[in-house]
């Protein structure tokens, strides 16, 4: 039974994947949010140019950006406002996703936690934001923020007695402007680093077309709906209706309803619910990945393409003639595989022990153990179009699709897959070797079908040998959900390979990767 | 075939261009939108602001010989001065209707700090009368600071029961 939430997520990201392919936005939510705070960055330091930053000059300068420079100053405030709420729209969209397909707990639990302060701080950002309007929104929220802060032990009570008229001088903006244009950014930007900081290959800006297409979509939306203010401020009068930003401004209106203590719990109680929900339950730890130095000959590629950082390179300590030799971190591993299949060792066709070795493996499903049970599958294949189905325990369920000529394994990950074992197959009796690793450019693993896709091509170490027919291998990863569209793309391989000759005589055995 | 790519990259582009409109204008509507109503139209709002040290709850005592003699040389001052102050009483009421009843205690490790108080309340806009007392003492019965007024109160606007002790109670 799948859980209605992935579900739900998932025919959000297939509807998606229609029009957008592999720039889907959402496999891209942690660079975009990364875009629209450099849209609201630039936008914002235009804005600053022409900003008065005095209680007096603060609303009368807003409006003159606004209205004097609609086309300069006018569509850069818009620009401001609307990429900084994007910016909230596909955080909330990164932590559904990430929730949704439950890559939050286990290893991940890091990137979790230190993504929650950091949602918080891009809150923070856009409130002080709005306080430098200085119009009766900022001052709805100067008092709101105010009360908030006077219920932490440290103020006393002392913070709102500041907006009483008469009292408000201009070392308030200061202090404003100097959190919202220095101090938060600063720290965001800190906090971010700490987010990323267990991951490799990390990105911080989406794929060109996306990007383009998203900065249209802002501008578009600044042209047609321009951001504008509420009257100015005024502390002898109250604003009756106010149009809140939600994205950033939702628990303001909970302050005219509860005490500030009340709000601060819930607010507490979210994040602590947050920060715990990678426990709740705990995920029982894999075994990491372990090295082993007789079949390792330092070559360093699964270090370039661990996704988590597990995996570090020292000098060789075993005095064999190699340079290097590379050690694996427990903690940071997440039992992918994909070192596995990056290991120019882990070749089925080495048969010089009975049992194949390779230089890093997976205690709980070592390769000997999928070159055994590729060997019972192609035993077992019947039919003119013997098809192996290499799969992943994330994306579609290869053991669904079996049939008499098609027979599935299941790997950790499909960039567990070494490239010589789809060969091994080929010369071993199958006619076609399909992958069906997660949905394209999406990996539960973040780079195992990327990875894979890119051996297959030829294009990343080890690569899949020329003899090995390309027109007989057909990678064509599915979700859970979408075991339909990958059955009837099995159907089309197996009528392709049906009008194929069949392959040539079998392989010599003891060929080893030609790198 | 040429004529078929054509059409897929032409619906392709229209359901991205669908895609960012979608997105487009939920980023709109939530930006400010639906609006809240902090405020009936009939409504006003009072608030008390007050900022005052209590009166210190002890004397200052003077310290014996004997006792003196017990401290070390450095410590021996010839007063006892205890710090902590009184809890401050306020009471506001509209047309005999309380409004606030607020005891605060002084802040600080010593409860000796000054007491900051600020309160809200959304009331009918329109005539009323307004009272205020406040007790900074606890030695004392009864109020030491008290003021009424009578006030038309607009709507939306925001009346501020302001204090500072040269003054008392200013209604603003």
């Amino acid at each position: 039974m799948l859980n209605p939430v992935k579900r739900l997520y998932l025919l959000l990201e297939a509807w998606l994947n229609i029009s957008f392919k592999e720039w889907n936005p959402l496999y891209h939510l942690g660079t975009l949010t990364f875009f629209f705070f450099w849209i609201a960055l630039v936008s914002g330091v235009y804005l600053f140019l022409f900003f008065h930053g005095s209680l007096d000059g603060a609303y009368a300068s807003v409006e003159r950006i606004t209205n004097e420079q609609w086309y300069a100053g006018g569509v850069m405030r818009s620009l401001h406002r609307y990429s900084s709420d994007a910016a909230v729209a596909t955080i909330i969209l990164h932590i559904f996703r990430e929730f949704a397909l439950g890559r939050y707990r286990g290893i991940r639990w890091y990137s979790w936690v230190t993504g929650i302060p950091a949602l918080w701080m891009v809150v923070l950002l856009g409130i002080t934001g709005y306080w430098l309007v200085w119009d009766q929104l900022a001052q709805y929220l100067a008092i709101g923020s105010a009360l908030l802060m006077d219920e932490l032990p440290i103020f006393f009570g002392s913070m709102s007695s500041n907006f009483v008229d008469g009292r408000l001088n201009d070392r308030f903006f200061i202090l404003i402007e100097f959190l919202h244009l220095l101090g938060q950014p600063i720290m965001l930007i800190f906090v971010l680093w700490f987010h990323v900081r267990r991951l490799s290959n990390v990105n911080i800006m989406p794929p060109k077309g996306l990007a383009i297409g998203s900065l249209l979509a802002m501008l578009v939306l600044s042209l047609i709906k321009p951001a504008t203010s509420h009257p100015p401020a005024d502390l002898t009068t109250l604003p009756a209706v106010l149009n809140l930003d939600w994205f950033y401004l939702n628990i303001y209106p909970l302050l005219d309803y509860w005490t500030p203590g009340q709000v601060w719990a819930l607010v507490m109680g979210v994040t602590v619910l947050l920060m715990l929900m990678p426990w709740l339950p705990a995920k029982k730890k894999a075994p990491a990945a372990v090295v082993d130095l007789n079949n390792c000959n330092g070559c360093t590629q699964c270090f370039e393409d661990c996704p988590y950082d597990a995996i570090s390179v020292r000098a060789r300590t075993d005095g064999a003639r190699h340079e290097y030799e590379v050690v694996v971190d427990p903690d940071l591993c997440a039992a992918c595989g994909i070192c596995v299949g990056a290991c120019i060792s882990s070749n089925p066709f080495r048969k010089a022990e009975p049992d194949l070795h390779t230089g890093i493996d997976m205690p709980q499903f070592p390769i000997n153990e999928v070159r055994n049970l590729t060997d019972t599958a192609l035993v077992a294949l019947r039919g003119d179009t013997k098809i192996i189905m290499f799969g992943c325990q994330h994306g579609v369920d290869v053991d669904g699709l079996e049939a008499q000529d098609i027979q599935g394994i299941k790997l950790i990950c499909s960039g567990m897959l070494p490239p010589a074992l789809v060969e091994y197959a080929l010369s071993n009796g199958a006619d076609g070797v399909m992958i069906a690793g997660c949905r394209h450019t999406d990996c539960y693993c973040r780079f195992g079908n990327r990875w894979m896709e890119q051996r297959m091509a030829s294009s990343r170490h080890p690569v899949l040998r020329a003899r090995a027919e390309a027109e007989r291998i057909h990678i064509h990863g599915g979700a859970i959900t979408d075991s339909r569209a990958v059955a009837k793309a099995l159907d089309e391989f197996r009528q392709k390979l049906s009008i194929l000759e069949k392959p040539g005589p079998r392989l010599d055995e003891s060929c080893v990767e030609d790198e | 075939m040429k004529a078929v790519w054509k059409m897929n990259k032409f619906i392709k582009h229209t359901l991205q261009i669908v895609n960012y409109a979608i997105f487009m204008a939920l980023v709109w509507y939530f930006s400010a939108a639906p609006a809240y109503r902090y405020l009936e139209p009939n409504q006003a709002v009072v608030v008390i602001s007050v900022s005052h040290s209590g009166e210190l709850l002890k004397p200052c005592r003077k310290v014996s010989a004997e006792d003196l003699a017990k401290l070390a040389p450095n410590m021996r001052k010839p007063m006892d001065c205890p710090r902590e102050r009184s809890p401050i009483k306020i009471e506001v009421s509209m047309d005999g209707e309380e409004l606030f009843n607020i005891t605060a205690q002084p802040p600080g490790l010593f409860a000796d700090g000054s007491v900051n108080v600020y309160r809200s309340v959304k009331v009918t806009a329109g005539q009323h009368h307004f009272e205020v007392k406040m007790n900074d003492s606890v030695h004392l019965q009864g109020s030491r600071f008290v003021a009424s007024q009578n006030i038309k109160l607009e709507p939306a606007q925001q009346l501020l029961i302001d204090f500072n002790s040269e003054d008392g109670f200013v209604f603003k």
